[in-house]
């Protein structure tokens, strides 16, 4: 694996490995999300309680998954990028951050307006949706530690460390909130098995993960392709790519 | 060069740092007078009916001993980073992780274990109930050295940086949550004369954990600032 992986430390690799990458996931993002969408919110059938509010778990859901998701991927690039010391990584980290971040953020604005209409309240202070805010913090952390370094380099090394950290401080955060909660309130209101939704209403919801995910990936690559380029700016590749207007 | 023991390397660096600190008494008394003045502006803030007081006293104790941590955080690694010692630690044969290990307990003899023999005049202040006072004082005689840890990861990434003194309490207040739950949660346990073995024991884990694995983090940290 090593030496399937090795190739990709070099950042013309790496770039052009984005390139083949990205029209792969824009074609699942575009396709999952008109189909996710159109079938989720027009066509999926009205939850006999919530009627057609329910249908913003299209959005939330997803959302808050990959909230996690990006987390623990931009974890798994920090570590990457300081044990093997590969520069693209810690781009990849830090191209990652910004697209979780505001995931989580449509995670917790999503699920307020969910909140209001269904709890009577904007934020109710509940394990999962104190988590979730938790892990917005650990994220301005990393881009704010980021950003805080007038050394690109050392910048990424430092918000590598610090993700590390916070990945390994999430579970701890994530058990000791559901502890704390259940101290204080009983039974968490927004506990629910996928298994307990009607297919009608899986299949879309599902699809928009898929879509999410893409969406992501798209997002993630885009940034990181930008990232390798004013990283490498005075390397003769990146001048050749810029001189062919490309 | 003569090979020291490790033992000598960390008695050595323990006791410069301790020193260091008793020369300069404000360094140990202002976080503990910052402690005493965020407890009584909750009484002013919130009134002083003493039932109200005694249920909101963990809370307060324990939000007042993280802010006053994070005041004593920054100095941890700032004046070696500024006169050229943390390079000398740094360049020097010995683990970085040890030397850290001993500044952290340094920095929690001069800031923490203060906070811990004080605790009992905090929780009469609060009108805590007499048998919560030894969960107050074991929850800080275990937590605050957990804070020193966590807290000097975050002094470690930041020391570099000019501005690192917001943007550090940014980084470490998240992660000082679960201690924050754990601690409160055992004193209001001992308050209703419960059990509170549990807390004490998660917290002790954390502990260990924060004892093994943070200073590699702060030492890695500590390597990317002075580079």
């Amino acid at each position: 694996m090593w030496k399937w992986l090795h190739p990709y430390a070099k950042a013309e690799r790496a770039y052009q490995l984005c390139n083949t990458l990205l029209p792969y996931f824009a074609v699942i993002t575009v396709v999952c999300l008109a189909v996710g969408w159109i079938w989720g919110l027009a066509y999926a059938p009205a939850d006999y309680q919530q009627k057609d509010s329910y249908r913003i778990i299209f959005i939330h859901v997803p959302s808050a998954i990959l909230s996690m998701g990006a987390y623990s991927s931009m974890a798994i690039a920090a570590i990457i990028a300081l044990v093997w010391q590969i520069r693209n990584a810690e781009l990849a980290v830090i191209s990652i951050a910004p697209v979780g971040a505001a995931m989580t953020a449509i995670a917790l604005i999503t699920g307020a307006a969910w909140g209001k209409p269904m709890w009577g309240a904007w934020w109710v202070w509940d394990a999962r949706l104190t988590s979730e805010l938790i892990l917005l913090f650990l994220y301005f952390g990393v881009l704010s530690l980021y950003h805080a370094f007038e050394d690109k380099k050392s910048a990424g090394r430092a918000a590598c460390i610090l993700a590390v950290v916070g990945v390994i401080n999430l579970p701890i955060i994530h058990f000791s909130v559901e502890w704390w909660n259940t101290l204080h309130q009983g039974a968490t209101i927004t506990k629910f098995d996928t298994s307990a939704i009607d297919p009608s209403m899986l299949w879309p919801l599902l699809i928009n993960i898929a879509a999410f995910a893409g969406f992501v990936g798209v997002v993630t690559l885009i940034r990181l392709k930008n990232e390798i380029l004013q990283c490498e700016k005075h390397r003769p590749w990146v001048r050749e790519l810029i001189g062919r207007g490309e | 060069m003569a090979q020291h023991s490790y033992w000598q390397l960390f008695s050595s660096v323990y006791s410069k740092d301790v020193t260091l600190a008793f020369r300069q008494r404000s360094e140990i008394v202002n976080p503990l007078l910052f402690f005493l003045i965020v407890i009584t502006l909750f009484p002013l803030a919130i009134g002083p009916e003493p039932a109200l007081l005694a249920r909101m006293a963990p809370g307060i104790i324990w939000v007042a001993a993280l802010l006053s941590t994070m005041l004593g955080l920054d100095k941890i690694f700032r004046d070696d980073f500024n006169d050229g010692s943390l390079e000398q630690l740094i360049a020097s044969p010995y683990p970085l992780s040890l030397s850290v290990l001993a500044k952290v307990s340094a920095h929690w003899t001069t800031t923490g274990l203060p906070m811990v023999i004080m605790a009992p005049v905090f929780a009469l202040l609060m009108n805590l109930e007499a048998q919560a006072l030894g969960a107050t004082v074991l929850t800080l005689l275990i937590g605050t050295p957990l804070l020193s840890f966590i807290g000097a990861i975050g002094a470690a990434l930041t020391v570099g940086l000019q501005k690192g003194g917001i943007l550090m309490s940014l980084l470490v207040l998240p992660l000082y949550i679960p201690v924050l739950i754990f601690a409160t949660s055992a004193i209001d346990t001992s308050s209703m004369a419960l059990a509170y073995g549990g807390q004490l024991a998660i917290l002790g884990a954390m502990l260990a954990i924060a004892c093994v694995c943070a200073p590699i983090a702060i030492s890695s940290a500590l390597k990317v600032s002075v580079s």
